[in-house]
């Protein structure tokens, strides 16, 4: 088992789905065997406020926030909102701002962009094809056949980033 | 048959968790009333059908309700926000006295950082004005275990138990092992009057049960494995409980400490034993000194924050400020402020309350977003049910020139805003109430309340009607208007504020989130437009001002509720003839 701990902050403003998304990361990583933190804000955030959720997976995992400068990932689906989590990335962590292009270019309808960035994010983390479906059908009851679509095309296509 | 629980591992909330234990240790009434972060403990219970639970009319109410269910011999909880135990005091400060017979657990979550609440209180501090055992676990898993254990612990001293969540702690997930069911027997009540009758005569003597009481639990937070001593390296020891615990381990995991679950009464002896085996002792808790001023007055030589800490919550990266004696850093990033939803009804109400350069008492739900600027119409928020009262209060000090009104939403004006209604009525004071009726809880995800005619559990009940009830009241007049017909409505608060008269004006529309219709959106006329920007005044979310300084409306938010294009005076905004799309998702949900 992978004994590092992944440290993933999603991003966003109220409507992106940022919540959904941590979630469903979630829901992989138990389903591989991992121990699981998410940390959350409801409330305001469902008003067209901020919203950030930090998702923390590993052999074994403490704090439910990421400490600042730890962020392996920032998932960010506004660039704004992005931008002020740059702090939070540890040297070398990946930022999503970088893949937003990508939302308009493969034309990603807004209540898919979630499954699209997981799809991307999938590529980085040590969670197999499998528990990302499983997770995906588990958290989306909805348009399941297009969600599958969409994460896969985040997870085949090409970034353009040599990555 | 085996009797090996079943452990399944589940992503929980800490509330869930709550819920989850709560129902293994038999939990047979549940009531509250929403606020974040608690509100998902009830709608979880509500989840298993073998639990008698209820949204109560306010927390007070609720209160009485587990309390009445645990002297009547079942297992039962109460769950509310921080300020939500505040409408409860009353009861809770003398069910201390009385006991409880079958397990009650007070289930409070405190807001550090005010993510959605309007002070940041530190709910410990009840524990020790009301001599109550405290538990305070540090994340979901905890949660779910010391439920079960707050349920032993209430029957075993007789007395009601506060478990203590904060934000963190509610709202974090975790992979949590659940149990099954275990049922208890039916604990007769038994009729008792010295003991549950609290008269003079009676309390004195239960006054005295209570202090023994402490001075036994106090015992067993000695012995308790919550109060949990973990020695590694000796050079530092942390005193801490919450979900600080999780970030003094993740930020120093060689270091000692001195984790407190069962927190109050608290374990001096521990407490000192382990100030003797480390070489520093540091204190680390959110909000107030709770723990610091105890160990400072058993003598003990420690570290603790420094007073910028006692504003806002912990995050990991304090913990080295802190056992630095450094002040807290300024935060870094404001947050975007949340806006009412585009379709929302509220908007056109305080566009009027703006225009007639109104006075607003508000009160606490979705409508304190219009305090924000521009609406900027909501100028008092100070509790639940003050809109009402506090309008009063404006009355009688003739503030700005009585060009004032109250405003209460729905719930809230059931909650606690009605009283306030009599009070206006039996004192004689005149003035206009709106009641903004969106026909939900709305702030807190959408909960049913009596003037929705709905339970918890959707099933349909007697429903409360508010004009009848204002008028009940004695309220001289009570008008029903659309709360979307801004002409309507205006014309209604008018001629209500030049008369001599109490008047509630219920403003009635849906919560758009519930409804979701959706006209078609209007058209932009660049030519026509003068760039007065009078649209963007009313703050919805899906106009916009482009970089060429003309108007752009997002078609993913806009709902076609056509509120800017009364704004506009210049035939900017066009209004379209077109049916409602069947979808109509602006997608502004969390």
């Amino acid at each position: 088992m992978e004994t590092r701990t992944s440290n993933i902050l999603f991003c966003g403003v109220g409507g992106q789905g940022v919540l959904k998304a941590a979630e469903i990361c979630g829901l992989a990583a138990l389903r591989a065997g991992q121990q699981v933190r998410k940390a959350e804000v409801h409330g305001m955030s469902q008003r067209g406020g901020s919203v950030e959720s930090h998702l923390r997976f590993g052999a074994e995992v403490f704090a439910p926030l990421i400490p600042a400068g730890q962020a392996d990932f920032v998932v960010s689906f506004d660039r704004t909102e992005g931008e002020k989590f740059r702090d939070m990335l540890k040297p070398g962590g990946m930022h999503f701002n970088k893949y937003l292009p990508l939302l308009r270019k493969h034309g990603i309808d807004p209540r898919f962009e979630n499954t699209f960035f997981l799809g991307v994010l999938s590529r980085f983390l040590p969670l197999a094809r499998e528990v990302w479906l499983a997770a995906l059908a588990q958290g989306f009851t909805r348009a399941q056949a297009e969600n599958r679509r969409i994460f896969l095309l985040g997870a085949e296509t090409e970034l353009g980033d040599g990555t | 048959m085996s009797t090996t629980p079943r452990r399944e591992k589940k992503l929980l909330s800490g509330d869930e968790a709550v819920a989850r234990g709560a129902w293994e240790a038999g939990l047979k009434v549940a009531a509250a009333y929403p606020g974040t972060p608690s509100t998902e403990i009830l709608e979880t219970i509500a989840k298993y059908p073998d639990v008698d639970a209820q949204w109560s009319v306010n927390e007070k109410v609720a209160y009485e309700v587990a309390y009445g269910a645990a002297i009547g011999g079942v297992r039962s909880l109460t769950a509310c926000k921080h300020v939500g135990l505040n409408v409860a005091m009353d009861p809770l400060m003398t069910s201390a006295y009385t006991g409880i017979n079958a397990g009650l657990v007070v289930v409070v979550a405190d807001d550090p950082g005010l993510h959605s609440s309007q002070n940041e209180q530190d709910t410990r501090w009840v524990a020790l004005y009301g001599k109550l055992p405290l538990l305070e676990p540090a994340d979901p898993a905890e949660a779910l275990a010391f439920t079960k254990f707050a349920f032993e612990l209430s029957e075993q001293f007789d007395t009601p138990v506060l478990l203590r969540l904060t934000t963190r702690v509610a709202h974090s997930k975790q992979d949590v092992a659940t149990g099954e069911r275990v049922l208890g027997p039916h604990k007769a009540f038994r009729v008792d009057a010295a003991k549950y009758v609290m008269v003079p005569r009676n309390a004195g003597p239960r006054h005295a049960v209570v202090e023994a009481r402490l001075a036994k639990l106090r015992e067993l937070a000695e012995q308790s494995p919550l109060n949990r001593v973990e020695l590694r390296d000796r050079k530092l020891g942390f005193v801490t409980s919450g979900v600080s615990y999780l970030y003094i381990r993740e930020m120093f995991p060689e270091a000692s400490v001195l984790k407190l679950g069962f927190s109050y009464p608290f374990c001096d002896d521990k407490i000192r034993a382990f100030a003797r085996d480390v070489e520093a002792l540091v204190v680390v808790e959110e909000l107030d000194p709770f723990v610091e001023t105890h160990l400072r007055a058993l003598g003990l030589k420690l570290r603790a924050k420094q007073p910028s800490f006692q504003i806002g919550e912990l995050r990991p990266e304090h913990i080295t400020a802190i056992v630095r004696g450094e002040e807290k850093q300024a935060k870094p990033f404001p947050a975007r402020k949340p806006v009412l939803c585009p379709g929302c009804s509220h908007r056109s109400v305080f566009t009027v309350l703006r225009d007639l350069k109104l006075a607003v008492a508000g009160d606490i739900g979705c409508y304190t977003l219009g305090a924000a600027p521009p609406l900027a119409s909501v100028h008092t928020c100070l509790c639940m049910g003050a809109g009402v009262t506090v309008h009063e209060g404006f009355r009688r000090a003739h503030a700005h020139a009585g060009r004032v009104v109250g405003v209460v939403g729905d719930s809230t004006f059931v909650h606690s805003g009605v009283t306030g209604l009599i009070n206006a009525v039996y004192n004689g004071v005149k003035g206009v109430l709106l009641i903004l009726d969106n026909g939900t809880t709305a702030m807190t995800g959408a909960q049913h309340h009596p003037a929705t005619g709905k339970t918890i559990r959707e099933e349909p009940t007697t429903k409360l009607v508010l004009e009848d009830l204002c008028l009940a009241c004695g309220a001289d007049n009570v008008d029903v208007v659309d709360a979307k017909d801004i002409g309507a409505f205006r014309r209604t608060l008018e001629q209500r504020l030049a008369e001599d008269a109490l008047t509630v004006i219920i403003a009635r529309s849906p919560c758009w989130q519930l409804v979701r219709t959706r006209h078609a959106m209007p058209e932009f006329k660049r030519k026509q437009c003068q760039q007065c920007y009078e649209c963007l005044e009313i703050d919805c979310p899906a106009l916009s001002k482009t970089e060429d300084g003309m108007i752009q409306i997002d078609p993913a938010r806009c709902t076609g509720c056509n509120l800017c294009v009364d704004r506009c005076a210049y035939e900017a905004l066009i209004p379209q003839r077109e049916e409602p799309d069947a979808d109509g998702c602006p997608g502004t949900c969390g």
